[in-house]
């Protein structure tokens, strides 16, 4: 870390004589620390998937959400630090229904990313504030369709076909990839997702987790929702069974 | 406002200041009167469910000025609203409840709210209103079926613009709570049938039509059951003029006409 003893990594309002702003690179470091969140767009709408990481036995299942609807129509996955992403997810739900309050239809996918990229960036330039430690993969369906969007710590915001964060981002990224975005159906894809979030698990390092589903479809009536629980079991059935086949290769 | 008049003309020693300055600045007036209102709403239980309806006119003062507005329209996924009274606070109040539902929907958790939960909120924001005198001029019915503990549940109440509320077999708001609850309490029963909860409820919106000159004949039925609402579509009843009494109004009345 050269960062550290220079002075230049204790403000976000200091640079570095090279052009970083380190408080913001920190931040990303909590983001890559935290359990895997997937995002793909499908044909016919979004599949979130969180893989969240149970620190005690004791916790409640289903407790901890980092998966949230923001709107009718999206949803919101946040990797890093959970409660700096109720912040964000708060903020995300107020934007999106005061623009309903103000123009009578539904925020686009697009402004709300916008929207929410600009409060995180915000966050990025006083003295007085710390940037959010957490990255969040926004999905949502409107009249252009599905979109997914994912907003960093430092602001940045860029639309995708599929996205990653945390721990497994880079395997995840190449599972990601393989598949056929473009034919694969909301159905499909929670069964992919689930594989991805299992395959990039290391036992090892962690052992609990709980793995999140959510989507916004066609067949969710564009409504963003918890994948339905009969569903999430045969995702969870599928992906266990793609482990060991893989084991027994 | 008189008695604020006085005390701001004391203040200003006696001289004539204008209303706006008496009430001190920070003492607003608001509309208090209704413009665009719609007439009564009709509701009752049923076997499976409950049952309303209304005409889908609404008069600008005495013109009857819009034929084809709903004034039934449903709440989350168990209930059902039905407003009489002043039409754009209607709509403010369906605002509100999308609000409420909106909320219900991003937590996400399987928990919805059933109808006696909407009543209450709209019982607590009308009584609000009432209390800043402000009141949304309205006469709204609820009704609604939700499972709870004891099995599927019923539920119907009313909810008026002073924030008086109450929950019964039958309501009826406007002219139909002086010509239609007499019907109802006649002949409603709890285990009326679908088909003989819309002859009833026919029977007394022809009686509307006939004595309440605000009424159209362009009526909407919806219903709810455990399976959900359906809001039908606009339809009309068969009408008959010609009974002597209406072509001869004035026969045997004593008065002046």
């Amino acid at each position: 870390m050269s960062s550290i003893g220079t002075g230049y990594d204790l403000s976000v309002t200091t640079f570095s004589p090279d052009g970083r702003v380190f408080q913001v690179e920190y931040a990303t470091k909590a983001v890559d620390n935290s359990g895997t969140v997937v995002g793909i767009k499908c044909k016919d709408g979004i599949v979130l998937g969180v893989e969240k990481l149970v620190t005690s036995k004791m916790m409640l299942e289903g407790s901890n959400q980092r998966i949230h609807s923001v709107h009718r129509h999206s949803g919101l996955s946040v990797a890093g630090l959970a409660a700096d992403g109720r912040q964000i997810v708060s903020r995300a739900k107020s934007e999106a229904a005061s623009y309903e309050k103000v123009y009578g239809e539904p925020i686009s996918v697009k402004e709300l990313a916008d929207r929410v990229a600009s409060y995180v960036h915000l966050c990025t330039l006083y003295w007085w504030l710390r940037p959010f430690g957490c990255g969040v993969i926004l999905g949502g369906y409107d009249r252009d369709g599905p979109q997914l969007y994912m907003i960093e710590p430092s602001g940045v915001s860029y639309k995708y076909f599929g996205a990653a964060l945390g721990k497994g981002r880079q395997a995840a990224k190449t599972e990601i990839e393989k598949l056929k975005l473009s034919e694969l159906t909301c159905r499909e894809g929670i069964v992919e997702v689930a594989k991805i979030i299992y395959g990039v698990h290391d036992e090892a390092k962690d052992k609990a987790f709980e793995l999140e589903l959510s989507w916004v479809c066609d067949e969710s009536n564009r409504q963003h929702q918890k994948v339905p629980n009969d569903l999430l079991e045969q995702a969870k059935a599928a992906a266990q069974a793609a482990l060991e086949e893989m084991d027994a290769d | 406002m008189a008695w604020q008049q006085a005390m701001g003309s004391h203040a200003a020693g006696g001289s004539q200041a204008p209303p706006a300055a008496a009430a001190g600045g920070g003492e607003t007036q608001r509309t208090q009167y209704p413009y665009v209102t719609g007439n009564s709403v009709i509701a009752l239980k049923y076997k499976d469910g409950v049952i309303m309806a209304s005409d889908t006119g609404a008069s600008y003062g005495s013109t009857l000025r819009y034929k084809s507005v709903e004034r039934i329209k449903a709440v989350g996924k168990h209930s059902l609203i039905g407003a009489s009274g002043e039409f754009s606070d209607f709509q403010e109040i369906l605002r509100y409840l999308d609000e409420l539902t909106l909320s219900d929907h991003m937590w996400d958790d399987g928990n919805s709210l059933g109808p006696k939960e909407i009543h209450s909120y709209l019982t607590r924001v009308m009584y609000n209103r009432r209390n800043k005198f402000d009141p949304l001029w309205n006469s709204l019915v609820l009704g609604g079926v939700k499972k709870g503990p004891k099995g599927d549940e019923k539920y119907l109440g009313m909810v008026n613009m002073i924030g008086t509320h109450f929950e019964e077999n039958h309501v009826a708001t406007g002219f139909g709570n002086h010509l239609a609850i007499p019907i109802l309490r006649d002949e409603w029963r709890e285990d009326l049938t679908f088909e003989e909860a819309v002859k009833l409820i026919e029977k007394c919106l022809l009686v509307l039509l006939y004595r309440d000159r605000s009424s159209i004949n362009k009526f909407q039925i919806a219903k709810i059951t455990t399976e959900g609402s359906t809001i039908y579509p606009p339809y009309s009843l068969k009408t008959y003029w010609g009974f002597s009494h209406f072509e001869n109004p004035a026969q045997g009345a004593v008065g002046s006409w």
